[in-house]
């Protein structure tokens, strides 16, 4: 690679504000082996003061790791770290909090049933006596969501909040433990768009507060956005650091995978057949018995990809859970190639010819605990050549889960290998190449590349069209604006239970696609934008 | 749909990326430029083998050392009163398996703990708790003694299945209830199969009292079995142990096949590791769960049957010494594993038969056999010691789901 030389790890010692000042960070010759896994390989880098820092990597590059040592969660073999010029061992949490460190883990560690303010004082309560003394864990908290521009309602409980508000809690938990250098673990993966930029926002502003920021992610675009430096890494190494100004997506890509990478997905125009999936009319409810889904129609046919775009909670799970069978319908209709899949069980739903990839692969997708082999067999391990009678057949289900993994690319030392043990992209494929193992007229892919690396979203796309060209009916739901627009022929925006607009594809943008998902059509008001939960305005404490 | 509520918790893998956990040859999880892929692949071979059988060889070892801890601590206690630990343990060991008499014993003991045992780690193997076997064993001991007593005239080959079916039905059907109500209205088996099982020990308790009543005895139990309905000895009465030791060895063998080579077994598997995949796939979690506490419930039952059929010959009022209880300690010891319930239960069975002459022998008393039993079940339940005292690494595989869904 030719541009290689202009990002070797020399490159490091180039930073925003000079090399005269002590880096608030350094880590220097880092290595953390795993048995049979070099998870870090010789890692140095910098963090200066007020400096966002951004690692990129793919799932398994080694990324995690390095910052769970850094938060002490697991030692170093070899190497040191230094904080403000001096040597230091972080023996766990709270050695790093101790050291200004704080982190925002990717699966938040909050109590759902406590409020924010009891959240934010966990560990570190201010007491009157025995009782807390939530007034001024309160004034605290104020001071610092307006310094810091955080809204977050202090007295609502966290269940209750949309994750762009939690996260927001997190954020201020570090910064009331006195963290002068947050650690911000892939924490664009579970936001909006709109709350991704909120996010960007805060974090401008933590900066410009002095504070230094490890900015995790494997999204190019943001990291090109956020971040004043970028170090990538690849199997456990630095590849290389740079500065945006001087690099590109395609280049970080290809630093990322180690080859070229094609970020476009290559399609033909879609040759759509008669209707597949006819839905009509369709009230499904959520778990709290409020309608999710609310007189929805929609029609996919065979051989095109109908992409629903909307931001998060707008009922898009209850859909597919009712298409699937998975969920009770209240009233509507639901026809398969003209049988009616209303009230049908998900096994008849599965032999009637649907795929179905779940959002939560490790919820449903998967049986962690299993070998690839039984996983690749979860919803035909009763028919033939699996099962005679009640009697599995083993032979037949290793000789299916040898063919799958080589079809699809399975990076796995074998298939008795248990799905856990899998990186995210290759769980992933697992689950298409059993849903894709058998004879399917329609495809329900629900955030089929989240939080996958870019080598395994180039494959899967790629999947997916291939079925659509086979004259596959596709229903892609994603929270992925990219996505949906690389991916659909079709367009439909939902808003709370609702099909908004449908529209092709060629007729789309990302920012018209961005207005219609917060429920602003053209002629109208705007909408609330956060429909699912929306916390009383007094419980807000608002930023000047 | 709250990600977050759900998100950590329920995270029993170390870190988002394979990499970062002690997980074993995670190497692939990057992606290797293609031509480097075929080469990953077959170097990584070989690991992937052989540390499936070295887990399996920890697996095994965490509870032989926690037995062996068990009895290490129990000797420091003999010491503490003053006895010699080497004439109590030797006479354990000689009242266990001393002579051949003593080897028939510890197996006649063992019996009832293979099939409760067996009960407990099926309902395990389907994510449910069952604390019911007491209560099923009494069902299934009341329907064999009425069926062995009150049906004459019959020839022992349709007399013996028939009183062995009823055995197990009585407790199948005692144990179908719990998975039932589990299924369809979410009460939780812990709880109802608690219930249950007070109503089954006060019903068998009334009926041997009164309807069933042998009004010739003056202790309160049923009549003798008729000779064509009794299991039979395997050497003689002299020996007691008898065809139920047999049929406990051929239900292993049954119960291993079903989880492991049938659909049915996978079904059970499946929801018992991940109930919301199983329901994805379309299985049915009703039928799972309703037919995994009937055959839990039947195996409970078959315990009764071998001591009614094989060994007593009737039943009496409170004829249950705890085994229901006794019988998730073994499946514990055994973690869930069918095969490894036979040496679990013989080893509790040998605690028991033993006790007598360890008394006679050092003095000590039988309680200690107690305690012994309990420290096991103390060292297997929170492994984390044992593995700790000996520095075995977690596997990570043999992470067993016992149960699921206590307080969400």
């Amino acid at each position: 690679m030719k541009e290689v030389d202009l990002l070797t790890p020399q490159h490091s010692l180039l930073s925003p504000a000079g090399s005269a000042m002590t880096p608030v960070l350094e880590v220097r010759n880092i290595t953390k082996r795993f048995p049979g896994v070099l998870a870090n390989d010789n890692i140095s880098f910098t963090l200066e003061p007020g400096e966002i820092h951004a690692f990129l990597g793919e799932n398994g590059a080694g990324k995690s790791t390095l910052m769970n040592i850094l938060y002490g969660l697991y030692s170093p073999d070899e190497g040191e770290i230094l904080i403000n010029g001096k040597k230091v061992t972080i023996r766990g949490p709270s050695d790093a909090i101790r050291q200004g460190l704080g982190m925002v883990h990717q699966h938040f560690m909050l109590v759902p049933t406590l409020t924010v303010a009891e959240n934010v004082m966990l560990g570190t309560e201010i007491t009157k006596g025995i009782l807390l003394d939530e007034a001024q864990a309160n004034a605290r908290i104020r001071e610092l969501s307006v310094k810091y521009g955080l809204a977050v309602p202090s007295a609502a409980r966290v269940q209750d909040l949309s994750v762009g508000v939690q996260q927001r809690v997190e954020i201020i938990k570090t910064l009331y433990r006195g963290a002068a250098t947050l650690i911000l673990d892939e924490p664009t993966s579970v936001l909006t768009p709109q709350e991704a930029s909120d996010l960007f926002k805060t974090i401008h502003a933590l900066q410009a507060q002095g504070k230094s920021i490890i900015f995790i992610s494997h999204k190019l675009g943001e990291v090109l956005e956020i971040a004043d430096r970028i170090t990538v890494l690849r199997r456990g190494r630095v590849v290389g650091t740079t500065v945006p100004a001087r690099t590109s997506e395609e280049q970080l890509a290809n630093m990322m995978v180690g080859r070229e990478v094609n970020l476009t997905v290559d399609k033909g125009v879609a040759q759509p057949g008669s209707v597949v999936l006819d839905v009509r009319g369709l009230v499904v409810l959520d778990d709290r018995a409020t309608t999710a889904v609310n007189n929805m129609s929609l029609q996919v046919r065979a051989g095109e990809v109908l992409g629903i775009a909307g931001v998060q909670g707008n009922g898009q799970t209850e859909l597919v859970e009712a298409l699937t069978g998975l969920r009770s319908v209240q009233s509507g209709h639901v026809e398969l190639l003209g049988h009616d899949t209303t009230h049908a069980l998900p096994r008849t739903i599965i032999e009637e010819g649907v795929a179905h990839i779940p959002e939560d692969r490790h919820r449903y997708g998967l049986v962690l605990s299993y070998p690839i082999a039984d996983n690749l067999v979860l919803s035909t391990y009763y028919r033939e050549p699996f099962a005679h009678g009640v009697v599995t057949d083993e032979s037949s289900i290793s000789m299916n889960a040898q063919r799958l993994v080589k079809e699809f690319d399975v990076r796995t030392p074998s298939i008795m290998t248990i799905a856990a043990n899998l990186s995210g992209g290759n769980q992933q494929k697992v689950v298409i190449a059993r849903e894709f193992s058998r004879p399917i007229k329609l495809l329900i892919a629900a955030q089929p590349t989240r939080g996958l690396d870019v080598g395994s979203i180039e494959f899967i796309h790629k999947s997916i069209i291939r079925k659509r060209d086979e004259g596959v009916a596709v229903l892609l739901i994603s929270a992925e604006l990219e996505e949906i627009l690389a991916l659909s022929d079709r367009i439909a925006v939902i808003f709370e239970g609702k099909i908004i607009t449908t529209m092709p594809t060629a007729g789309a943008s990302l920012e018209k696609l961005g207005l219609l998902m917060a429920g602003i059509t053209s002629e109208q008001n705007p909408q609330r934008t956060q429909p699912a939960r929306p916390p009383s305005d007094e419980t807000y404490v608002n930023s000047a | 749909m709250s990600t977050v509520p759900d998100g950590a918790p329920r995270k029993t893998i170390p870190a988002e990326d394979g990499t970062s956990g002690p997980s074993v040859g995670t190497g692939f999880a990057d992606y290797p430029p293609a031509p480097m892929s075929d080469e990953g692949r077959s170097r990584a071979e070989p690991p992937g083998r052989g540390a499936r059988w070295r887990r399996r060889l920890i697996e095994l070892l965490v509870p032989l050392l926690a037995i062996f801890t068990a009895l290490v601590i129990g000797a420091l206690i003999i010491l503490a009163t003053g006895a010699s630990v080497t004439s109590a343990y030797s006479g354990l060991f000689v009242g266990a398996f001393g002579t051949p008499l003593a080897i028939a014993n510890t197996l006649v003991e063992a019996t009832p703990y293979i099939f409760a045992g067996l009960a407990v780690a099926l309902g395990f193997k389907c994510g449910l708790f069952n604390i019911g076997v007491e209560g099923q064993l009494a069902m299934g001991a009341m329907s064999a003694a009425v069926a062995g007593y009150a049906i004459t005239g019959l020839p022992l080959i349709i007399h013996l299945p028939l009183a062995i079916l009823a055995g197990v039905l009585g407790g199948a059907i005692w144990g179908a209830i719990p998975g039932f109500l589990r299924a369809k209205t979410g009460a939780h088996e812990v709880i109802t199969t608690i219930m249950l099982n007070y109503i089954a020990l006060r019903l068998t308790d009334y009926l041997i009292k009164g309807p069933f009543l042998d009004r010739s005895s003056s202790a309160p139990r049923t009549p003798f079995i008729a000779p064509s309905a009794e299991l039979p000895y395997l050497f003689g009465p002299d020996y007691r142990l008898n065809a139920a030791f047999l049929l406990a060895l051929v239900m292993v063998g049954v119960i291993w096949w079903l989880l492991n080579k049938t659909t049915i077994g996978f079904e059970i598997r499946t929801v018992g590791s991940n109930p919301d995949a199983a329901q994805y796939a379309g299985m049915s979690i009703t039928r799972s769960f309703v037919l995994a506490m009937a055959i839990s419930g039947g195996l409970a039952g078959l315990a009764g049957v071998g001591q009614v059929l094989g060994l007593e010959h009737n039943l009496k009022a409170s004829f249950s010494a705890g085994y229901g209880f006794d019988s998730i300690a073994i499946a514990l010891l055994a973690r869930s594993n069918p095969i490894a319930i036979i040496p679990a239960a013989i080893f509790w069975g040998a605690l028991r038969n033993g006790a007598g002459l360890m008394q006679l022998q050092s003095g000590i008393s039988i309680n200690l056999i107690n305690i012994i039993q309990a420290l096991v079940i103390i060292f297997v339940a929170a492994d984390q010691i044992v593995r700790w005292l000996y520095r075995i690494r977690r596997s990570g595989m043999g992470q067993v789901v016992f149960t699921r869904g206590w307080g969400g």
